[in-house]
């Protein structure tokens, strides 16, 4: 808000846009996925695009409308196929179980998938602080777990790291002489994590999908780590959002083609895996144990508004950050959580009890490019509208925005008075120059203060008219 | 109250009903199946997993489908699944090929350290280039995971159009098998700078014989 | 031509009547070059649009509901603005959900509010409004206009028959130009980095002008355009299309 002291947010920003290696970086990733993903869903490669993202929304939207039945037929489904559902309030729910089954199993070592449900809730920090191991396994997520950091974007975690950052991280942590060569560091990720996987007890993945007919969890995934953390260790813990859940395997088909092509612009990713229950009797390999943990941590305060539960349909392909211009100005550390970009400045503030950062739904230009690619047609720009007039019914008394919400009540008492309106716009006007004058770059201090002076600090302002049309119309 | 009626509960009273909801009504389940001859299938196979990097022997017969396994695999180790298929190409009863194992532990060290898993495929996908796996006595999760490259052995038989065919004729997945895996090429990643390098975890390199 | 009335009524939005009244007199002049007879309903003042977007729906229901008073009767509204007609064509429904009344009127009055190039498209049938202009421009689509209304091709269509001038597209057209109206001071320096960054795509195209449908992105990209002492002007399309 004008007028504020820049909070952590402004701060963030502004250390972002004036970080000019990071700026092309985002620029450069962003843009490129952006193009890729436009490739593969234009009307000469996939002529029923839209139709597509129409049964998307109707599934999404039917499945949460419906939430309670198809978490319920879930259950049952992978209880039948001999797994394990458990329902968990929060991140310490998850943690607690976890812990105990390691403790029963005598467990040490867990390796991870990525997951932002588990970015969500600190769960490395968690289980390690109670002694037990967790690698990620994602390279990207890998390179970041080394470097404490979280996530900066959705599907390209290290999006922000240049491959001298890594070298420094990978030869710090890990002990090796420094590499630069992109390859040369993947095989070295690969060496330890191989290691990991062969050796692990426990594997936890996240899951795109939560399929209520089959009692299955699907992963969608490029590089095999996924597959590996859910089929080496003896236990596999899938963590999911309860609104992950959809009806039927056969729904798949409409998602997955939705999914690898708003998210990296592949038709499909690497592997996707179908996954049910242990292994069953006769198969080779896989888990002898198959628990899913179901997550509420916020998701059931916002189911109830009707309009703004469409948060829910999300499937984190993360083509709205990429198609964001604040996204790719501001990028993903600049957000208060772990979901960055539209689909994170509409989450964060309704997953989260306290507010993270109240001005984060005014962060919005409202371009609605957001909406344009969400393959399950949220309607974002009009959940952020929801959210700025949530922000303002629930501003404490004397907060900083008092003088914003009178000059919007003049403004509207104004707009309905045309003529006050009109003696207005004269008593600007009589600061008027010439009818061609030169576009305004400074103003004198008194009036340099507020709006005007945030324009100013990055544009020139328009010189106002000697008369207003209605003037001039009258004069026709 | 257990967490799960607690969860269900809140679900429950902010989808604003009291107990159990009716039997809902889904959308209509959306598969479109087209008509492609065999033919333009295999170019299109071919071409998707090309795109990616992988390569598409053709064979008549499976007798001639071992041969190109032969030659494909050089002198490189292998560890072969218990597919029946592979039998019939004779694929097992090369001399390096490893195969017959039932056994986790024992399987997954073969596997460890073998240069190529081969297997064969439930089904493949003319329009992306897919393997179908389905894990089930005679495939093994592993053999086409873990070593650095996989060989693919199918009768062309078993190529349909896409994911609308494949969920038509496996409505639930999960009634056959614990682990369906759709293989989309090589396993890549684009984690740093978005340059892409192939063979992350899963295999960097993959073969597909078709047959007949 | 479509059956319609050849009486108009102008919006001109509170921005263009303050500060940018020659977009107005503009608009005008080529509506009645078509034949139309127009009026300018003077208790018009605002749509409502900077209350709603800054999420004051109160505020912007009231405002509202006066221009539902003031233009009820008119026959055919049209709007020098994609993002203003956009507030009355889509998001005054949002804002009268609960009033059925309300919402009956405003359904009423949706049908027959225009932005300007989708009026001179769709209603008068018009490619070629006989302007001339010796220069070479590039356009930027407004973000409502594009995604909200779908227009796209008319303003394109109206330009490439203007004598004399070269259209050179920018590179990308649909991002964004970084206005968002109380977001260019809530958040200043982002969105003037997203204005500059519009700016460079207008300057890699080597136009002399920018074209828009909006006075809103016009101001902005304009304000930057002066700050970063550019000699490229910025027209809305009623000036290109009233040059001769």
């Amino acid at each position: 808000m004008p007028g504020e002291k820049p909070g952590v947010f402004d701060r963030k920003i502004r250390e972002a846009l004036s970080d000019a290696r990071l700026q092309q970086a985002i620029y450069t990733a962003t843009g490129r996925l952006k193009e890729s993903r436009l490739n593969v869903v234009s009307s000469g490669v996939l002529p029923d695009y839209q139709e597509l993202r129409t049964q998307a929304n109707r599934l999404k939207q039917h499945a949460i409308d419906n939430l309670d039945f198809y978490l319920e037929q879930f259950q049952r489904n992978v209880e039948a196929r001999g797994g394990r559902v458990v329902f968990c309030q929060n991140g310490v729910a998850v943690a607690d179980f976890v812990l105990a089954l390691a403790k029963e199993r005598g467990a040490r070592l867990i390796v991870k998938s990525k997951s932002m449900t588990t970015e969500e809730i600190d769960l490395n920090e968690r289980l390690e602080h109670h002694g037990l191991e967790s690698v990620e396994t994602d390279l990207g997520e890998y390179i970041l777990q080394l470097a404490h950091e979280r996530p900066y974007h959705i599907v390209a975690p290290a999006l922000h790291k240049t491959r001298y950052d890594v070298a420094d991280i990978l030869s710090e942590r890990l002990h090796v002489p420094r590499e630069t060569v992109i390859e040369k560091q993947t095989a070295i990720a690969r060496g330890v994590l191989r290691q990991k996987f062969l050796a692990a007890d426990i594997g936890i993945s996240g899951a795109n999908f939560i399929v209520a007919d089959s009692g299955a969890i699907v992963l969608v995934e490029n590089e095999g780590n996924a597959r590996l953390t859910t089929s080496a260790p003896k236990i596999h813990i899938a963590i999911a959002g309860i609104e992950k859940v959809i009806p039927r395997a056969q729904d798949l088909a409409t998602f997955l083609k939705l999914l690898a092509r708003s998210a990296t612009g592949q038709l499909l990713s690497v592997y996707t895996s179908f996954l049910s229950g242990p292994r069953r009797p006769g198969e080779i390999d896989g888990p002898d144990e198959f628990y899913v943990l179901l997550l509420d941590n916020g998701r059931t305060r916002l189911l109830a508004d009707r309009e703004k539960r469409q948060t829910l349909y999300c499937i984190r392909c993360g083509a709205c950050l990429n198609a964001c211009p604040v996204y790719r100005k501001i990028g993903g550390h600049s957000f208060p959580w772990v979901y960055s970009g539209p689909i994170g400045a509409i989450l964060t503030p309704q997953f989260r009890e306290v507010p993270q950062e109240p001005s984060l739904p005014f962060a919005s230009s409202l371009c609605g490019a957001c909406a344009e690619v969400c393959p399950v047609k949220i309607d974002i720009p009009k959940i952020l509208l929801e959210l700025r007039s949530d922000a303002h019914r629930h501003d404490p008394p004397k907060s900083q925005n008092r003088w914003e919400k009178l000059a919007f009540r003049a403004f509207a008492w104004l707009m309905r008075h045309p003529r006050a309106y009109e003696m207005a716009g004269r008593m600007a006007g009589s600061l008027a120059a010439a009818d061609d004058a030169a576009w305004i770059s400074r103003v004198p201090a008194l009036l340099n203060i507020g709006p005007l002076r945030a324009w100013l600090s990055q544009r020139d302002l328009p010189p106002p008219p000697p008369r207003s049309f209605r003037q001039l119309w009258r004069q026709r | 109250m257990t967490p799960r009626e607690d969860i269900l509960h809140r679900v429950r009273a902010a989808l604003g009903r009291g107990g159990s909801p009716p039997s809902p009504d889904p959308p209509a389940v959306r598969l479109r199946i087209p008509e492609v001859v065999i033919e333009s299938r295999i170019a299109s196979f071919t071409a998707r997993l090309e795109a990616l990097a992988g390569r598409v022997l053709r064979a008549d017969t499976p007798g001639r489908a071992g041969e190109r396994v032969r030659e494909a695999l050089g002198d490189r180790s292998a560890v072969a699944s218990n597919a029946p298929y592979l039998e019939e190409c004779a694929v097992t009863r090369f001399p390096g090929v490893r195969s017959g194992s039932t056994d986790r532990d024992q399987l997954r060290a073969l596997c460890a350290s073998a240069d190529v898993g081969i297997t064969s495929a439930d089904y493949a996908l003319a329009d992306t280039g897919t393997l179908v796996m389905l894990s089930s006595p005679h495939e093994a999760r592993m053999i086409s995971l873990l070593p650095p490259a996989h060989i693919a052995v199918l009768p062309v038989t078993r190529l349909i159009t896409g994911l609308d065919e494949l969920f038509s004729i496996l409505p639930d997945p999960a009634s056959t098998t614990s682990s369906m895996v759709l293989i989309t090429g090589p396993s890549r990643t684009a984690d740093i700078e978005q340059i892409l390098v192939r063979g992350v975890h899963g295999p960097g390199q993959i073969t597909v014989v078709l047959v007949g | 031509m479509t059956s319609v009335s050849r009486r108009v009524s102008l919006f001109v939005t509170c921005m263009v009547d303050q500060l940018f009244p020659k977009i107005g007199l503009a608009m005008a002049g080529v509506l009645e070059g078509l034949g139309f007879t127009v009026d300018f309903p003077e208790a018009q003042t605002c749509c409502g649009q900077p209350a709603f977007n800054s999420g004051y729906p109160d505020q912007a229901r009231d405002v509202a509901r006066h221009f539902l008073d003031v233009f009820e009767s008119s026959e055919a509204v049209v709007v020098p603005s994609g993002s203003c007609t956009s507030m009355i064509v889509r998001h005054f429904a949002d804002l009268f959900r609960q009033d059925v009344p309300q919402l009956a009127r405003v359904e009423s009055l949706a049908q027959r509010v225009w932005e300007f190039s989708g009026f001179l498209a769709d209603v008068a049938g018009a490619d070629d409004v006989g302007a001339r202009l010796d220069d070479v421009v590039t356009f930027h689509d407004g973000c409502h206009a594009l995604r909200e209304l779908g227009i796209q091709t008319a303003p394109r269509r109206l330009l490439s028959h203007v004598r004399g001038l070269e259209l050179r597209e920018m590179e990308p057209a649909a991002e964004c130009c970084g206005f968002g109206g109380t977001f260019s001071v809530k958040f200043a320096e982002l969105s003037g980095a997203m204005a500059r960054e519009k700016i460079d795509a207008i300057v890699r195209t080597g136009a002399r002008a920018v074209v828009s449908l909006d006075p809103s992105c016009l101001m902005q990209i304009q304000g930057a355009l002066s700050r970063a002492g550019l000699n490229i002007r910025t027209l809305h399309l009623a000036e290109v299309l009233a040059s001769r």
